[in-house]
């Protein structure tokens, strides 16, 4: 069994840390909406990359990073209509690999693995990758966790400080596009929004200070990650839905914590 | 010596201007209160002050610095119900932001020795490891007071510091407030600040300050009230 799940289970892990920094600023900056607009929008860099046969994740990395690069801007420009204006830029992604993806010659099964993923398909380059991206997170957060938490409570004060909260909030977009890329393959754009939240939102009501809803939200998600895999090779069902049930049934027992 | 001094200040917003020709002088250690209805330009001019807007016309000096040179001297509150209090953040990580700089990535101890100093000035260190949404009000707007100290600022700004607070807790701020020794602007809806040991008073609504001048006694000066404030006061008790 070890055999067929050990790649799953350290996908897991790797997806887990980057689950515990990145989603719990995505819970306390209520950037939610924006996320999934960049997981969404990412559909447009996996449509490129299967027309012009180069790398997915390349493909969808630099993509995603233009994305949040340009909701950092619709966010910080027009704050009164952002919500319209994600929206905009979540369909605009995925009509973009829509379109691709029918100029493509042939029947792109791949594209649909990216749609729901498959966690039990990740291989070794996409381990390698996940650990890249935990590495620059991880490096990311020691520096800026200060930065960070005052940018999630008050970004006006953080400018007054003299740190520019406008670039900062378009890096913290950036890390966000380079998890859901890295996550992708494993989760898939439909699901990826509830494992990003669900642990962190859970993490949040268990703790007063955000170090410790990071730890928190990064064993929870592991905890569901590894619990979807052994339950989908026991009852032969795909992982990432079983994944989203345990977590959002964890979810709803959290609710009633006051 | 010149804390803050405004100049010939113009300010549009949607080709209607918010204010115009503004002019007053705040020497170092004095206490302003800026007055006014909502919607009068008092935050607008706060946030010119802080340089977060560009005037149109005119300019604004800190000690001698435009706003943004001056920023590492001024102490910011704003108001307590602009934020989202779920956070998990204790009281202490939140006055500890004040010491966050350019170029400075994590606290020294030096920093950490600072917001404990202030927390034990303000009365507040027994809140130290609370989370913010488990405090009053009142509590919440003197760790932002807190916050504002600890960078150990000339000039202190803050934004309606009582409102949406209990009539206890304003006390204990405007208390808190007269007792700083620094160079302080307060803006307020509330006229009770005028009751306070206040240098200066700006009136703010539709476009112009009504009154900038030396140490009032407002209760007892009948006449700023009749004729300088008479519209603003007319429904309030101009006794006070």
């Amino acid at each position: 069994m070890w055999d067929l799940i050990n790649y799953p289970i350290y996908a897991s892990i790797l997806i887990g840390i980057a689950i515990a920094v990145i989603g719990s600023l995505i819970v306390i900056n209520k950037t939610t909406a924006i996320t999934g607009s960049i997981a969404h929008g990412s559909f447009g860099g996996i449509g490129l990359a299967l027309y012009f046969g180069i790398s997915v994740i390349l493909s969808a990395s630099l993509f995603t990073a233009v994305l949040a690069i340009i909701l950092a801007f619709i966010t910080i420009k027009f704050p009164h209509r952002q919500d319209s204006l994600i929206g905009v830029i979540w369909a605009l992604g995925m009509s973009i690999g829509i379109i691709f993806l029918s100029l493509t010659p042939g029947y792109q099964s791949d594209a649909l693995s990216y749609l729901f993923g498959n966690i039990l398909l990740v291989g070794k380059k996409d381990l390698i990758f996940m650990g890249t991206i935990d590495l620059v997170i991880l490096i990311s957060i020691i520096f800026l966790y200060n930065r960070f938490l005052a940018m999630s409570y008050d970004k006006e004060f953080l400018t007054l400080r003299g740190i520019n909260a406008n670039y900062l909030y378009t890096y913290f977009l950036i890390l966000t596009s380079l998890t859901i890329v890295m996550s992708v393959r494993a989760i898939g754009i439909i699901l990826i929004l509830a494992l990003f939240t669900i642990p962190s939102l859970i993490a949040e009501k268990w703790t007063k200070k955000f170090f410790y809803m990071m730890i928190i939200s990064g064993i929870l998600g592991t905890v569901f990650m590894a619990g979807g895999i052994i339950i989908s090779f026991y009852y032969d069902i795909s992982a990432t839905p079983a994944i989203v049930i345990i977590a959002s049934v964890f979810l709803l027992i959290s609710l009633f914590k006051k | 010596m010149k804390a803050v001094e405004v100049k010939n200040l113009y300010f549009k917003y949607n080709k209607e201007w918010i204010l115009e020709n503004i002019n007053f002088i705040l020497n170092d250690k004095e206490f302003l209160a800026i007055i006014g209805p909502n919607g009068g330009g008092k935050t607008t001019l706060l946030k010119l002050i802080l340089g977060f807007l560009k005037p149109n016309k005119g300019e604004i000096k800190i000690y001698g610095k435009f706003p943004k040179q001056a920023r590492k001297i001024i102490g910011y509150v704003p108001q307590h119900i602009s934020f989202s209090i779920d956070i998990p953040i204790t009281v202490f990580d939140i006055v500890l932001q004040g010491r966050l700089k350019k170029g400075k990535f994590f606290y020294s101890k030096i920093d950490k020795q600072k917001a404990t100093e202030v927390l034990e000035k303000l009365h507040i260190y027994y809140l130290k490891d609370k989370r913010i949404k488990d405090l009053s009000g009142g509590e919440r707007q003197k760790v932002l007071i807190a916050r504002a100290l600890v960078s150990e600022p000339k000039l202190l700004i803050m934004d309606e510091p009582t409102s949406a607070i209990d009539p206890r807790g304003q006390t204990e701020i405007l208390d808190l407030i007269e007792s700083l020794n620094v160079t302080r602007i307060v803006v307020s809806h509330d006229i009770k600040i005028l009751l306070r040991k206040v240098d200066k008073i700006a009136y703010i609504h539709k476009k112009a300050i009504f009154h900038e001048g030396p140490k009032l006694n407002i209760p007892k000066d009948k006449h700023f009230c009749e004729i300088e404030l008479i519209n603003f006061l007319k429904d309030e008790n101009c006794g006070i």
